[in-house]
């Protein structure tokens, strides 16, 4: 289908980059405060990733780096926020560790969207049998603590980077199944797909071009949210000790290293590796939920 | 009452291949990866001939799908096994742990119920003010903010920078828990035996753990109340209940909050899996002698039959959980038929 208006427009990346301006200018008006939730988590998300990608331009320290600085040194001078019980510091572990935690729950969304999302397609487009199996086991999954399962899964499969992934990501695969699924039974539904039928589109035509497209806005959203929700089961694990292997740096390893020192009172040694974790989680949810306002008004108020 | 019954156990049998499908995976999981209880318990270092021995006494050398037949059989019979490693029934250790948890999940939640639905209806009455945009980015925080990092952060104001709470255990040093312990709630416990001063003992443990599962599960309740309230402000019975001139505390409180009431507890049910993860990371900050403890003890001992027992108990916990649910659910709601 082609939308004749646009299409005589003339096409100038001069006027596409002025609408585009104009809109960035406008929206803050058009949507009001999700806008500004929006470009909050847009800037934290952004933020971390480029932190990810040039680690070395924030921090001159070595995250392993056992003589980086007395030990135990609070926040201060040289050592932004201090140093822990090996004399590493602190800052320069936040930076670096942000490739761990931000790697793993990427890839554990990418894994399970990849999994969930065309078995939702399958099950809510083909229905009978497969769908009623497909349907029992995921709700399974899904409404067991999801923790509670990646604990056994990373526990019983040792300490490693993929190993941490997969378990994170079983976990997830109902999240995107189930929404998935669900939107395909009601766009299934629709005239328009009855329409394609009826021209004699074939199956996986209709699949493909025409319920696909519609499902796959709202699961990135979802995709959004799930990263925040992966950030903080990789946290957990890591800080129940079923993590990674040592020697990488990894918040949820700092903040189970720093609870030891609790009683003693560096204070530093907990509260900055947690603050990370909440603040990059924060980003991907108000990111996630600025968008779902924007794509969908309805969708936030139920 | 009689449909109601009905759906009730047809809930209850569903539970079954809920409860099969996970033990599967975790059977065949727990199996396929090295390690195992004998190896576990021996060492890697043990005589050939003692490790088949051993094996052969637990089981071990008969063929996977024979071992997950006769689990299956034995679980039939209502009957969890025996621990591999230990000298006692499976049970043993989950009756023992198991109420620690359920105390600490059940006062974490109604501290999550009682800040997220005020805090939530107030917000909604005020919509788009600076109070629900605050109330809403509290909500937020708090989602993001990890269980265990609220505790240790709790435990850093309260615990030591103040010294006015514990940060361990269920009872402090100067309180026998033997002296009371009959059903494993030491709050109930220590009631049932009139003693004042265990009981304040025992509730001075508990509230920095439930404050730290109920302050990071509030913001999902604020948000489902606030979204349920807004829609209801919306409605002609509120509209029907103003005209009627009642004061306007009583329709925003009364009647649009009664009737968000079913939609937060629909959910409860459905975040109660949550609240149980935010429970066992609340138990390993606040050294808490619960179900986390045990599960993560015996999956590293290879105690098959234990961790299995563990994950069936944990499955109809949640099922029990959503069936309560849905009998408050009917009960509660006329409209509702089954």
């Amino acid at each position: 289908m082609k939308n004749t208006r646009v299409s005589q427009l003339p096409p100038s990346p001069g006027g596409l980059l002025n609408r585009a301006l104009h809109a960035f200018s406008t929206a803050g008006k058009t949507y009001g405060a999700e806008w500004y939730i929006l470009l909050v988590g847009l800037f934290i998300v952004v933020f971390m990733i480029f932190m990810t990608a040039f680690p070395w331009l924030f921090t001159s320290f070595n995250p392993s780096d056992q003589d980086a600085g007395p030990q135990l040194a609070a926040p201060g001078g040289i050592h932004l926020m201090g140093t822990d019980n090996l004399g590493r510091d602190i800052w320069a572990r936040m930076v670096w560790g942000a490739q761990t935690i931000l790697g793993v729950a990427f890839a554990a969304a990418l894994i399970s969207s990849l999994i969930g999302i065309p078995l939702g397609l399958l099950s809510g487009f083909v229905g009978g049998p497969l769908d009623r199996v497909l349907s029992l086991t995921m709700d399974s999954v899904y409404s067991f603590p999801g923790l509670i399962l990646a604990i056994a899964f990373a526990a019983m499969m040792g300490p490693g980077v993929v190993n941490i992934t997969l378990a994170v990501a079983v976990i997830y695969i109902p999240t995107y199944y189930r929404l998935v699924r669900g939107q395909t039974i009601s766009i299934r539904e629709e005239l328009y797909v009855e329409a394609a039928q009826v021209l004699g589109a074939k199956r996986w035509t209709i699949l493909g071009r025409y319920i696909f497209p519609n499902v796959i806005a709202t699961t990135v959203v979802v995709f959004s949210v799930n990263i925040a929700d992966a950030i903080m089961t990789e946290a957990a694990l890591s800080y129940i000790g079923l993590g990674l292997p040592a020697g990488m740096p990894d918040w949820g390893m700092d903040l189970s290293m720093g609870k030891k020192f609790l009683p003693s009172g560096s204070w530093w040694l907990i509260t900055f590796p947690g603050m990370m974790i909440m603040t990059l989680a924060l980003g991907f949810t108000l990111l996630g939920e600025g968008l779902a306002e924007i794509l969908n008004p309805k969708l936030l108020e139920r | 009452m009689k449909n109601l019954m009905r759906y009730l156990s047809m809930r209850l049998l569903l539970t079954i291949p809920m409860l099969l499908i996970l033990l599967t995976v975790v059977f065949i999981v727990m199996r396929v990866i090295p390690g195992d209880p004998v190896s576990a318990m021996l060492g890697d270092h043990a005589p050939v001939k003692f490790v088949a021995e051993k094996k052969h006494e637990l089981g071990l050398d008969k063929p996977i799908w024979e071992q997950y037949i006769d689990y299956l059989a034995q679980l039939s019979r209502f009957d969890l096994g025996r621990s591999m490693i230990l000298q006692e029934a499976v049970t043993a250790p989950i009756l023992e742990k198991l109420p620690a948890t359920i105390e600490l999940t059940l006062t974490g939640l109604l501290v999550a119920l009682g800040i997220g639905i005020p805090l939530g209806a107030w917000a909604a009455k005020n919509r788009r003010s600076v109070g629900d945009f605050t109330a809403r980015l509290y909500g937020n925080i708090v989602y993001c903010i990890p269980v265990f990092w609220m505790g240790l952060i709790l435990q850093m104001i309260f615990g030591v920078a103040f010294d006015w709470l514990p940060i361990a255990g269920r009872v402090g040093s100067r309180v026998m828990s033997s002296d009371f312990e009959q059903t494993g709630f030491y709050l109930v416990d220590t009631l049932l035996k009139a003693d004042l001063k265990a009981f304040t003992d025992v509730a001075i443990h508990l509230i920095l753990p439930a404050l730290t599962l109920g302050i990071t599960l509030s913001g999902i309740f604020l948000r489902l109340t606030r979204a349920n309230m807004l829609d209801n402000l919306k409605s002609d019975f509120v509209l029907a209940a103003r005209a009627r001139g009642l004061p306007e505390g009583k329709v925003v409180y009364g009647h649009a909050l009664g009737n968000a009431f079913v939609p937060v507890l629909t959910m409860l049910g459905l975040q109660f899996a949550v609240l149980l993860s935010g429970a066992i990371l609340t138990e390993t900050t606040f050294s808490w002698p619960g179900m986390g403890r045990l599960l993560l003890e015996r999956i590293y001992l290879r105690d098959y039959p234990t961790v299995q027992g563990i994950i069936v108990i944990f499955a109809l916990f949640v099922s029990v959980i959503s069936l309560l649910v849905d009998i408050i659910h009917a009960l509660i709601d006329p409209r509702v038929k089954y």
